[in-house]
């Protein structure tokens, strides 16, 4: 049965695909935006939710999150996964390959696909594997897994070491005009540690990871973008100095992209307080400066985009000495409220710019679907309470995962309806319902 | 239980001075109960603690046992070796299963830095640091601390260096936050390979040469090279660094002053220290042995709730 006609009525529509800040009613019918100007006046049958205040925005697009599904189902799966983006004010995720079996092939890039249709929440954009198995060895068939419908590839959770493997897999991902995304660490330098190399390791007694390991890798991937004109985006940025070699690139005319997590423009390596695991994730919380260095990245373009590099973890895993837990924290919930606050609310960035790192960059770069509110596009679209003051409680998230640095938090701003193909997969006033009718 | 040190002692880097001078106090009449002929006093009877180590240490447990058994308290050894992970019972589910049997206290050796306050915030009995991977071991600091005051009277002022491999020592992180704490000025001397970079915003002095940490110092704490921490070639041979860093009598010859010479043990003569020097008559070395007793009995005896003013009470009957 068709979904109803979708009516947003008087919201701030922003639209930075298209240069619109205007208050207008978003009309939806049978998937697609109909009009995104002016007064819609009544529509017959229209669902209609009342936006005033709040802003329409094209969805939101996280090209970095762990999904979990196939093999650790019990910490996540492609359907908690999906609606947890939902919730989010996500309308699209791209699902990294590090999963058990590793997506590398065609057949598990359809698997996910069609995990994902079966979750009927945000859209799941599948990320193929650099290398057979992700083992850093052989290129995996990345034209089969395109055709799949695959959108990258990466060998996330883990570098690329070889880098003869990663100028062969920029030459090749040309071909097929995908980019490849780089998790940049150097794997001698990085090896043992468990938080940023600084002051915080020197006290607390643990090994630490140089900003180093990191720049070393940017500019390599750098260089080689240069030499084989392919297209690199470097995940989680986390340096001052990775921030100061894309500009160099970016500068040459370099197909180089990046993208920032929340957590490294809003935590310095202090959150780790006493070795508190929940803030342990690869790269690692750095300092003051580097913070600083990104959130003026993100303004000036240096950053094209945020995404959350979410990635649940079983509540045991984590409860365990700190150098044993594995590193992650999820983030699909809190990405837009961790943003709001630490980037437009201190004056960084205005919504505008937000929007567009966080649905139209993703969009355009890795030419995906979305991206933009014009009349007769898919009606992917998030609209957002900029100025909601909430309280994260890990215990309402919709991901299986608890394990986020933000528990107890008050932030700002928060998805209030989520819609994708022009049906409401989140809505907050329903969610909340729910929530409290389980709790009766 | 609270006492004047709170519930755990975890760390010398969140004491104040006068909770570090309060147990160097303690310490007093706890020595002179290790020189009599029955050497066991009341004030822990009933207690029961238990001493967790996950890695080998002869030294440290049997100091501690002495300890408590010393204060009367009943007393078990459990060691463990490797990590939580690799040996199936994780430390949350061992903290559970000693406080389900009403341990007083656990005293805890481990591999893993933080994990003696992993310990601590999940279970309600006092939990002593007895050193937790390369980040802290207290009492080793404050008995060294203990054992300079006996030498030097107020340490405010006085010059100590710290020499060897920093980076992987807790006793080098306990002994630069307590002798900060007490007014020491602190430096260390050891390859920069070994020390920390960020090693000068503790507020310590570097000295790149051993002449040089010997021409400044009242006091040199010796650290043992230690061989298995180091995960990967930081110094070439240990005869290089005997060479270039060792305390050997030559070099000390050259003093301005009388040093004292310390270590935490066990040494590896000829390398970071030699013999002659060891045993020579600068060193404090089995002093410090005799004050660890002392001290680990004043800590278990403050966490415990004991008063100090108790404490010299507390040596009179010898049942």
């Amino acid at each position: 049965m068709p979904a109803r006609p979708i009516l947003l009525k008087g919201g701030r529509v922003l639209d930075p695909s298209r240069n619109v800040d205007e208050i207008a009613d978003v009309l939806v019918a049978d998937g697609r935006i109909v009009s995104s100007a002016g007064n819609a006046g009544r529509v017959d049958d229209a669902e209609e939710i009342d936006c005033k205040g709040s802003i329409i925005s094209p969805g939101f697009i996280d090209v970095h999150c762990h999904l979990r599904e196939p093999g650790r189902e019990d910490v996540e799966t492609i359907a908690t996964g999906a609606r947890a983006a939902a919730a989010g004010g996500f309308t699209a995720v791209c699902a990294m390959p590090n999963t058990d079996p590793v997506t590398d092939n065609q057949a598990a890039v359809g698997f996910i696909i069609r995990q994902a249709q079966r979750a009927d929440a945000a859209r799941v954009h599948v990320i193929g594997a650099i290398s057979v198995g992700q083992k850093g060895e052989r290129l995996a068939e990345f034209g089969e897994m395109v055709a799949a419908g695959a959108v990258a590839m990466s060998d996330d959770g883990k570098p690329v070491v070889s880098a003869q493997l990663m100028r062969t897999a920029l030459e090749y991902a040309r071909s097929f005009s995908i980019p490849v995304i780089d998790h940049c660490e150097e794997p001698t330098l990085a090896h043992g540690g468990s938080m940023n190399e600084g002051i915080v390791s020197a006290r607390l007694g643990l090994k630490g990871i140089p900003s180093e390991a990191e720049e070393i890798m940017v500019i390599r991937d750098i260089l080689l973008a240069r030499r084989t004109g392919g297209h690199v985006h470097l995940a989680h940025m986390s340096t001052h100095g990775s921030v100061e070699l894309i500009r160099w690139g970016k500068e040459r005319g370099i197909n180089v992209t990046a993208e920032v997590c929340p957590h490294h423009i809003s935590l310095t390596e202090d959150r780790i307080g006493s070795y508190d695991t929940n803030a342990k994730m690869n790269p690692p919380l750095r300092t003051a400066k580097d913070v600083e260095s990104l959130r003026e990245a993100v303004k000036d373009g240096t950053i094209d985009m945020i995404a959350t590099d979410h990635a649940p973890h079983h509540y045991d895993e984590k409860e365990r000495e700190f150098a044993d837990a594995p590193n992650g924290i999820v983030g699909l919930e809190t990405a837009l409220a961790v943003s709001v606050t630490n980037l437009v609310a201190t004056g960084h960035i205005d919504f505008r710019t937000l929007i567009d790192k966080m649905s139209c960059a993703p969009a355009r770069l890795f030419g995906l679907p979305g991206g933009s509110l014009a009349k007769g596009v898919a009606a992917d679209i998030t609209v957002f309470d900029p100025g909601a003051s909430w309280r994260v409680e890990p215990a309402d998230f919709q991901s299986k995962g608890r394990n986020t640095p933000y528990a107890g938090m008050t932030l700002t701003g928060r998805a209030i309806a989520t819609i994708v193909g022009g049906r409401v997969v989140y809505s907050f006033g329903q969610s909340t319902a729910n929530a409290r009718a389980s709790r009766a | 239980m609270t006492s004047a040190l709170g519930k755990d002692l975890l760390d010398l880097e969140s004491l104040s001075p006068e909770q570090i001078r309060l147990i160097l106090d303690t310490a007093e009449p706890f020595k002179e109960i290790s020189e009599r002929a029955i050497k066991k006093v009341p004030a822990l009877r009933g207690s029961t603690i238990v001493n967790l180590f996950f890695e080998n240490s002869t030294r440290t447990r049997i100091s501690f046992e002495f300890a408590e058994k010393r204060l009367s308290a009943d007393t078990v050894n459990v060691s463990s070796s490797g990590s939580s992970v690799s040996k199936g019972e994780t430390l949350v589910d061992t903290a559970r299963n000693l406080e389900a049997m009403r341990i007083d206290m656990v005293v805890i050796r481990h591999g893993a830095s933080g994990a003696a306050a992993f310990l601590a915030e999940r279970i309600e009995s006092n939990v002593i640091n007895a050193g937790d991977g390369t980040h802290e071991h207290p009492t080793q600091g404050l008995l060294d601390i203990l054992t300079l005051r006996d030498k030097l009277g107020d340490l405010s002022g006085r010059r100590v260096c710290i020499c060897g491999d920093v980076l992987h020592s807790r006793v080098a992180r306990s002994n630069i936050w307590g002798l900060k704490h007490v007014g020491a000025e602190v430096a260390v001397c050891g390859p920069r390979s070994l020390l920390p970079n960020a090693i000068e915003e503790l507020g310590v002095t570097v000295f790149e040469r051993i002449e040089e940490a010997i021409e400044w110092a009242d006091a040199l704490n010796i650290l043992r090279l230690q061989f298995e921490r180091m995960t990967g070639g930081y110094i070439p041979s240990s005869r290089e660094y005997n060479r270039v860093f060792g305390v050997t009598r030559e070099r000390l010859e050259k003093a301005p002053r009388d040093i004292l010479i310390l270590h935490p043990g066990p040494m590896n003569r000829g390398v970071e220290i030699d013999s002659d020097v060891a045993d020579g008559p600068h060193s404090v070395i089995l002093h410090q042995v005799t004050n660890g007793v002392a001290i680990r009995m004043a800590v278990l005896y403050l966490l415990a709730g004991g008063k100090p003013e108790l404490a010299e009470a507390a040596k009179g009957t010898t049942r």
